[in-house]
């Protein structure tokens, strides 16, 4: 569940976004995508570890893959280690999206936004080999900050939105969506908020998978740093870790 | 020769390093990572008579060594800790320390007493310090008459040995523990986290929803051990000390302030192992300091007519 891995290759995407590639024996234990590591950047400061998702699992190579967006105090000094260098990481921590909820034959929508799209790389991956047939809908900021269009081609159709405009459809997914009246038997996402609740508020009637985000401790279910509340109740709850961080939409209160 | 078992009232320690309360849960998420026998003791979440939610998220922030925190007493409430919790952490040979909490002081006397009366629960550890609760918690913390006053109430429906947890935002925490000590209490625990605050430069407003969190780990450290240094030389009951513990060398120096057993919180988010490691790595740095028992440590640092470490010899 912890390991020291060593990382292959670093390498900038775009900009400010970073894919690290880590070996080690962990990749092992890595099936469902959607789920989680907690990394231990440095021995000291900071002190805690950042959660990041996995985009690539490769056990043949003994390889996996994250992509992240330097950004604060911990993914920017990740972003100095270098290939030979090793990191601390705990993991894979969490649930990710049911692979199984699309049957072969079937479409499955992915929506992605910014530093959310990564985890649906693998999820894409083991959609289309289940023989599911896979869209893509990421959205960025700008530009210069699109990353994996050409990889998800792979894949299926890929779409993708800037909110400036700067490339692919001005505006958000949800634009995309309506636009090109995308349809679907499952839709699985993983983004900003405020994205997560469009979608869910769009498709009341249909399958959703969403992906949350929360501020971690512990990151393994014990310290209740990362809880949401569950439709119409005071007190019950759900672990954005270790219940999540992949929910069926309407499970809990975004 | 098992040179870290340890007695204190009502626990008879195989070690005595245990997870702090708020920063292990139940124990369930850590059964994960290893054998909870192997801990010292177990101290649990906070547990009030009623199922809480807190406070609503972001509920921790980072800040230097350390992390604030406002979790606000979320846990399921007594009758679920009483009917799961505990029964499944039986199948441990391990005593659990009941960590309670309550918005008054009926509350806390409820609680208390039917806690004490569950079989694996040695002991209880009054929660009279969480900053992060409107009413209740801290102020209970502040005021020594209340914190005495509270302690007597709870030790007469206790029926297990009674630690109070102690406030580390107080002006004259001697005076604190003094008079918990004249209540009866049985031992003390300390430090609960110290309050604090960190404001999003970007949005110019604080990071927790809470606005003000307690703050834990590394950074703190150096105020537990004044703290615990202070406390011990003032009171004769023994003292669980905590406060930024990450290694075998922090347990060291917490006996020597004047502890007799420590708790680890926040290293565990860090290091989920990190008990496990403390004491495996606890003999060889005992022999290496030339101590034949751990508790030989405790209080050294002021204790007077012993002879200096003979180290590295
Ligand atoms: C389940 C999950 C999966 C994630 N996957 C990815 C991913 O694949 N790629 C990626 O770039 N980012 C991902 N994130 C967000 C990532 O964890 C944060 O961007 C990162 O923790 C920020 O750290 P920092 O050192 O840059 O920021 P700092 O500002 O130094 O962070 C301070 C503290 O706040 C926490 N924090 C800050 N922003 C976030 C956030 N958005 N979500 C959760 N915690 C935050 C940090 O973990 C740290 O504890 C994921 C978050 C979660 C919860
Ligand atoms: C996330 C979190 C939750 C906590 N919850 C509780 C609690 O429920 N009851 C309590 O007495 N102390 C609670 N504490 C305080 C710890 O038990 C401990 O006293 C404090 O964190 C100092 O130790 P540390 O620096 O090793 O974490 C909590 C601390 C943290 C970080
Ligand atoms: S991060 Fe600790 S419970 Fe989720």
């Amino acid at each position: 569940m912890k390991e020291q891995m060593t990382i292959v290759r670093h390498e900038p995407l775009a900009k400010q976004i970073y894919e690290l590639t880590l070996s080690g024996s962990l990749v092992q234990t890595m099936n469902e995508p959607g789920r989680f590591v907690h990394v231990k950047v440095a021995e000291y400061a900071p002190l805690l570890r950042r959660p990041l998702s996995l985009c690539d699992i490769n056990k043949e190579a003994g390889e996996c893959t994250i992509i992240y967006r330097a950004e604060g105090a911990g993914t920017t000094l990740l972003a100095k280690k270098c290939p030979g260098e090793t990191i601390d990481v705990l993991g894979p921590l969490g649930n990710g999206f049911p692979v199984e909820a699309a049957k072969a034959g079937q479409r499955a929508l992915l929506v992605g936004g910014g530093i959310g799209v990564p985890p649906l790389y693998e999820l894409a991956k083991q959609l289309a080999s289940n023989g599911v047939s896979v869209t893509m809908v990421l959205g960025f900021q700008t530009k210069e900050v699109v990353f994996y269009e050409q990889k998800f081609l792979t894949y299926g159709e890929t779409y993708v939105a800037t909110v400036d405009g700067s490339y692919g459809t001005k505006g958000f997914v949800t634009d995309v969506i309506n636009e090109r009246a995308l349809s679907f038997d499952v839709l699985y996402a993983c983004g900003p908020k405020p994205m997560l609740k469009a979608l869910e508020q769009q498709f009341p009637q249909k399958e959703v998978y969403l992906s949350l985000e929360e501020r971690m401790g512990c990151g393994v279910g014990a310290c209740f740093a990362c809880v949401c509340h569950v439709p119409n109740s005071e007190t019950a709850y759900k672990k954005v870790c270790s219940d999540g961080p992949v929910f069926k939409a309407g499970e809990v209160v975004l | 020769m098992n040179r870290l078992a340890v007695q204190l009232p009502g626990l008879s320690l195989k070690n005595p390093i245990m997870p702090a309360s708020g920063c292990f849960g139940f124990g369930r998420e850590y059964a994960r990572f290893y054998d909870l026998s192997m801990l010292g003791a177990i101290m649990i979440k906070a547990t009030t008579l009623e199922p809480r939610f807190g406070n609503p998220t972001p509920r921790v922030a980072e800040t230097p060594s350390g992390m604030l925190n406002a979790i606000g007493l979320q846990n399921p409430g007594l009758e679920k800790v009483l009917e799961e919790e505990l029964p499944w952490l039986a199948q441990y040979d391990v005593p659990i320390i009941a960590n309670i909490a309550g918005s008054t002081m009926e509350e806390y006397v409820e609680v208390a007493k039917r806690m004490s009366q569950a079989p694996n629960v040695h002991a209880l550890e009054l929660n009279i310090s969480c900053p992060n609760v409107k009413k209740g918690g801290i102020a209970f913390g502040t005021v020594p008459e209340v914190a005495a006053e509270l302690t007597k109430l709870v030790k007469e429906v206790s029926e297990v040995p009674v630690y109070v947890k102690l406030s580390p935002n107080v002006t004259n925490i001697v005076e604190m523990a003094k008079a918990i000590e004249a209540a009866g209490a049985d031992g003390l625990t300390m430090i609960n986290t110290l309050l604090g605050m960190r404001i999003d430069v970007k949005t110019a407003k604080p990071i927790l929803a809470n606005r003000t969190g307690g703050l834990s780990g590394p950074a703190i450290k150096p105020i537990a051990i004044r703290m615990i240094y202070e406390v011990s030389q003032a009171v004769s009951i023994p003292i669980i000390g905590m406060g930024g513990i990450q290694s075998a060398e922090d347990v060291i120096e917490f006996f020597y302030a004047g502890a007799s057993a420590v708790a680890v919180g926040t290293a565990n988010f860090i290091d989920p192992f990190v008990c496990p490691n403390i004491i495996a790595e606890l003999p060889a740095l005992l022999e290496e300091l030339g101590f034949d028992h751990i508790s030989e440590c405790t209080g050294r640092s002021w204790k007077k007519g012993e002879p200096t470490v003979h180290c590295g010899t």
